[in-house]
Order: C-alpha cells, then sequence, then structure tokens
C-alpha cells in the first residue's frame, strides 16, 4: 500500500510540523503575535514552557506568577512487562516527557494506580521505571495498588499511604482516599478475588471509597499546626467529592475531609482515578482530575461537575489518544493552573482564574466531538 | 398437488423445560449457539421441487418443476397461495388482525407515493376510525380502548404469561452471558489482561445505536461487531471472533440492553 491515504493522524501530525516551521521563519514581531496561541501547543510538545511566552508576562503583572511547578503522572496501570507491554510503553512516554520539561519541575507527582492488580511484579516494574525520573517523585496510592495485599508491598516501596510536607510557602497533603468497606470476609473471598473486584469499574459488589475516621483524625491534627492563610494543596487518588456512586467515581466520606479544610483560604485537591479532564469547585475547594496514561474513560452519565469541559471523545485507533501527563503551576495565590498534556491532541490549560471565576474568565476550548 | 404434513417442532416445549430445571449456571449457557429446529422437507418421488410453510410444518410439492429448479413468479404465487390456503383450513379458528386504518392514513400535509399505497384492510368487526389521526383520535381515547376486550383467536399472538416470563428469562440470561465475556479478558480470547470494561464500563463510550456507520479509521462501513471485532483484535489482543461466535451474539445482547431506550440513530458519527 502507498501513501495515497493519509490517516487524520497523518495529516494532523503534518498540520502541527508545518504549524511549527512556519514559526521558525517569523520575525520577531509577528513571533509575539503568536506566541499566545502557540504557548500551549509548544509546551506540550515539550519545544519551550509558557513562562518564556509573552502571554505569561502579562499574567505576572496582574499577580498571578507561578511560585514552582510539578509534573504529574497518573493511573499506569501496569501488568508485567511479559504479559502486556502497551502501558509499559505509555509511563516510559510520560517519564521521557517530565524529564524533558525546562525548567524541570520541583517535583513529580504520581497519582495512583500504579499496578493495575497490585501484583508484586506489576509495582516492582513501576518503582524500577519511576526511578529514571530525574525530579524527585512524590508518591500516592490508588485502589489498583492496594486491595491484593491491602497495601503491604505498595507501603514497602514507597512508604506510608498519607503523609504531609511543606514546600515554598505550600502546605501539602497526601491521602489514601481509596479504603473501602469490608466486602469480601462475609463472601469469602481471596485476595486476588477482592482485587478482580475493586478493578472493575462497573462493579457494584465493592464498597466505596473514603478516607476513613482514623485518617480524618490524623488530618485533623495535621492541619491543627498550620495556619490558615497558607495554601493547601492535597493530593487524593479519588475525587474528594461526590461524582458518580455506580462507577465509584466517588468519595463516601468526602463532606467531612472537605468540612476539615473549610477553614482554610485556598485549598486546591489533585486526583488521579477519573483518567479524564475534570474540573470542579467546591465553596473555597478547587478540584483537579489528572489524566491516565494507560486509558481515557467516558465521562459518567449524570453527575459531572459544571466547571468541567470534557475531554474530546478519544479514538479507539490510537492508543494514546485521551491519554498523557501534565504539570501543575502553583501560582503565588497557591491555586494551581494545570496543563493537560495530551500525547495525541494539543495541549489544554485549565486556568485557576476560570475556576476561581465560576467558569466566567479565561474559559477553556470546548470540544468540536461530543462525548458519548 | 400433494400435500405432506410432517411432525412439527414444538418450539414451547423446549422453552418450558428450560424453565422447568431452573436456572442454568452461567458457563454453560451461552456458549453455544442457539438450536433452531429445522423444518425437514419430504422428498418428492418424481424429483419435483417441494416447498414448505413457515409454520413449520406443512409443505407442497410443485407438479411441473424439478427440485433445485426456481419457480416463476406466477407458480411462486400460486404456491404460496395455496399453503396459506392449508393452512387456514388447519386452523379454522385462526383470523389476522384487520389492518388497522389509522396506523395507516397519511400524516397531515404529507402525500402517499403512489408505491406504497395501503393495502385494502380485512373486513373487520371493530371500531375502526375513518379518516385518519384527528386531535380527538388521540388521547382520550386510551382509557376506552383500554377497557375494549382484546382481540382473540389469533394463533399468534395468544401467548400466556408464563410464555412471556420464559422468554424474559432467556433473553436475560443471554445478556447476563454478554455481560460476563465483556468483563473477562480471557473469556474474549485476550492475551494482555484487557477486558472491554476497563475502558467501556457499563458499555458505554460503545454507542451502538450509531451503526451502521462509515467509520473513518477502517474506510468502510462498520457494523458494530466491526468494532468488537477491531477492539478484540487491537487492545485486547485477541483473535476476532466469527458472526456466529456465541461469544460475539452475547457481548451484542449485552451492548444493547445497556442501551435500551436511546434513540436509534444509525449512521452518526
Amino acid at each position: 500500500m502507498g501513501n495515497k491515504f493519509r490517516s487524520i493522524e497523518t495529516k494532523h501530525y503534518a498540520e502541527r510540523d508545518a504549524f511549527f516551521d512556519d514559526l521558525k521563519k517569523l520575525d520577531r514581531r509577528a513571533f509575539l503575535r503568536v506566541a499566545g496561541i502557540s504557548a500551549g501547543i509548544a509546551a506540550g510538545m515539550g519545544l519551550r514552557t509558557p513562562h518564556s511566552f509573552q502571554l505569561v508576562n502579562v499574567a505576572e503583572a496582574q499577580g498571578t506568577k507561578p511560585r514552582f511547578s510539578f509534573a504529574y503522572i497518573s493511573d499506569t496501570h501496569l501488568y508485567e512487562k511479559k504479559l502486556n507491554d502497551r502501558f509499559v510503553r505509555a509511563i516510559l512516554k510520560a517519564v521521557d516527557d517530565v524529564n524533558g520539561l525546562d525548567p524541570q519541575p520541583d517535583f513529580v507527582l504520581f497519582g495512583g494506580d500504579l499496578a493495575q492488580l497490585g501484583k508484586p511484579g506489576e509495582l516492582k516494574l513501576g518503582a524500577e521505571i519511576l526511578k529514571s525520573v530525574k525530579a524527585p517523585i512524590r508518591m500516592m496510592t490508588g485502589e489498583h495498588d492496594w486491595f491484593l495485599d491491602m497495601g503491604e508491598l505498595w507501603t514497602d516501596l514507597f512508604g506510608p499511604p498519607n503523609y504531609s510536607f511543606d514546600h515554598k510557602g505550600v502546605h501539602f497533603v497526601v491521602l489514601n482516599s481509596i479504603l473501602e468497606k469490608d466486602f469480601w470476609t462475609e463472601r469469602g473471598l481471596s485476595p486476588e478475588e477482592r482485587m478482580q473486584i475493586v478493578a472493575g469499574l462497573d462493579n457494584g459488589i465493592q464498597s466505596r471509597f473514603e478516607v476513613g475516621a482514623p485518617q480524618r483524625e490524623w488530618l485533623r491534627q495535621d492541619l491543627a499546626k498550620v495556619n490558615k492563610a497558607t495554601p493547601i494543596i492535597v493530593f487524593s487518588h479519588s475525587p474528594l467529592y461526590k461524582y458518580y456512586r455506580p462507577w465509584n467515581f466517588w468519595t463516601d466520606d468526602a463532606d467531612e475531609v472537605q468540612a476539615l479544610f473549610k477553614p482554610f483560604q485556598t485549598v486546591t485537591v489533585i486526583h488521579g482515578h477519573t483518567h479524564q479532564l475534570l474540573s470542579n469547585r467546591i465553596g473555597n475547594m478547587s478540584f483537579h482530575g489528572m489524566l491516565s496514561t494507560a486509558w481515557p474513560w467516558p465521562y459518567a452519565p449524570e453527575g459531572l461537575p459544571q466547571l468541567t469541559v470534557q475531554m474530546n471523545r478519544s479514538d479507539p485507533f490510537s492508543q494514546f489518544d485521551g491519554c498523557g501527563d501534565g504539570r501543575m503551576d502553583v501560582l503565588e495565590s497557591g491555586m494551581v493552573d494545570k496543563l493537560y498534556n495530551l500525547w495525541e491532541r494539543n495541549p489544554i490549560s485549565v486556568r485557576a482564574s476560570y475556576l476561581a471565576s465560576g467558569g466566567k474568565r479565561d474559559v477553556p476550548p470546548r470540544t468540536k466531538l461530543p462525548s458519548y | 398437488m400433494k400435500l405432506l404434513v410432517g411432525t412439527g417442532a414444538v418450539l414451547s416445549f423446549a422453552g418450558g423445560v428450560a424453565l422447568a430445571t431452573g436456572p442454568v449456571s452461567p458457563p454453560a449457557r451461552g456458549t453455544q449457539a442457539p438450536e433452531v429446529k429445522k423444518h425437514e422437507l419430504p422428498v418428492s418421488k418424481d424429483g419435483n421441487l417441494v416447498v414448505g410453510l413457515c409454520d413449520g410444518e406443512t409443505s407442497m410439492e410443485v407438479k411441473g418443476v424439478k427440485a433445485g429448479e426456481s419457480l416463476t413468479r406466477a407458480q411462486a404465487q400460486h404456491v404460496s397461495g395455496a399453503l396459506m390456503e392449508e393452512w387456514l383450513r388447519k386452523n379454522p379458528n385462526a383470523h389476522w388482525d384487520a389492518v388497522p386504518l389509522v396506523a395507516q392514513a397519511p400524516a397531515p400535509g404529507s402525500t402517499t407515493p403512489r408505491t406504497q399505497q395501503p393495502r385494502t384492510p380485512a373486513p373487520s368487526k371493530g371500531t375502526v376510525r375513518e379518516g385518519g389521526v384527528t386531535p380527538e383520535s388521540g388521547g382520550a381515547e386510551v382509557k376506552k380502548q383500554q377497557a375494549v376486550p382484546i382481540q382473540d383467536g389469533h394463533t399468534y399472538g395468544a401467548f400466556s404469561d408464563r410464555d412471556e416470563a420464559i422468554w424474559a428469562a432467556s433473553t436475560e440470561q443471554f445478556v447476563d452471558e454478554g455481560h460476563r465475556v465483556f468483563h473477562d479478558a480471557q473469556a474474549i480470547g485476550g492475551t494482555v489482561g484487557i477486558s472491554c470494561d476497563m475502558c467501556h464500563p457499563d458499555a458505554s463510550n460503545t454507542h451502538p445505536e450509531t451503526y451502521p456507520k462509515y467509520q473513518v479509521q477502517l474506510g468502510r462501513v462498520a457494523l458494530l461487531r466491526d468494532m468488537i471485532n477491531w477492539c478484540i483484535e487491537n487492545p485486547v489482543r485477541g483473535r476476532p471472533l466469527a458472526d456466529g461466535d456465541p461469544r460475539m451474539r452475547a457481548m451484542e445482547a449485552y451492548i444493547y440492553a445497556k442501551r435500551k431506550g436511546v434513540k436509534l440513530e444509525y449512521g452518526k458519527k
């Protein structure tokens, strides 16, 4: 077969390449004119970070200057390599992406679900691959990492699943929000069966996610030491609010957890699990869903937060479409601008101002195709 | 013209046995293609063509046409008329529903193409309103119609609640089998641990109601099963299933069941 027919992917890349070729030929004045348009695209291609563009200089004048950045990789769902190399290739791509960031992020957040079925071979493979990330890594656990041995190996490899730290004036909290009530003992399920049920998104047998009373108490004590004006950023695998119960896009004690954060001026929650562009704002709290490197998930038929700008329907014929990694720019205000680095599409930025203004300002581009 | 009456399949009997023996364990069920009793046509001594009626019992030998030859249109009309007559003789109490005039009346403002003239309605004892759909013929009549005794004396449509319970249970079993295959990487023949539900929880994003449609990536019009097979070959890394594969049939059933009530919009992008 010759090159007579070009696939839409080929055309897409040809157009992108042409765009960047043209960009090199521009004089400085014209360059600044298109800088705003191209900032996001270029960042996604690893050519430049948006900091170096005129666009961001304007933003700085408005007091939304970034303090620092961290990158994110999430939901890699690794099987052992001899069984499945598909997801392995995806995490390697993500590691290359964050290693290619210039300037380097202060750290990289791994958002959970490193393994698919929590098996030792899967978790160890993930740990091995993540060693090649240049920036320091902050680990969060997901339900796929946990329910085979109830977190035993994960904790051995990466330490406790909930902890906090301070970084450049921001208080970070990492939660284990994927705990579930015991649905297995009474049914006499083996650890493998338990894991398999939790791994199935539409399996109604499993319990709902929760942070749980002991961890909420730990959180209360941790936050008691923090000044109420200090920006808080929370890492939680599940969304920390109630999105769609049948698929466990849901944290059962979200209301109690949110109450603990109420006294603080600025709270941002970064979560994995949902594998999609997802934005929410409840009171003083902004919520940001992260992309998966393994596969995208459709939006739930109900309960989607209003501020969410939906991800374009992904192309099933392309492994990496709808997948990706990204970067959070933590602003002086403590809120974050998030950059979704979609691998097969132009990157999408969702700015803090979009969430803070209740969706009125800096609206991210809408999609052309509906999500079924 | 010679008429041969064979022993027919009593299909409802098979269904009755299935119900009486209680629920069948899921893996055994659905792994075989459903059996449809074949109408065994008798062989003509003279080597003539034998034609069967769709009741599964009645057949007719056509004089002057050898087996393997095809009928002319006139001959075929004659044969079908004779078979129908025989069926009516065997079912003296059965009669067809009267063709409802209301349903066939053209919508206001529309014209009926000449090629689609309504069939002449059979004589009916029921009340049929002339003049098509009017505002007066709508909702107000529904309650009255519900009080009217249901037509009986038909062979088709004379089903008991038990029959319907059997059908519903059989359909549900089929859908359940589809659910099992859809959620099991091994059952679908996958080699990398990936199952359908990993990307399509509750069969979402499968949108079966949009098929058939031109699938840009395939460069041709695709059916739902073409896409199922594409997924099996690529992300799932299995071998495509044959059209008649019970797993394919069951998965189609499951996927359609999950989209119940969604408007059919074939060809949608």
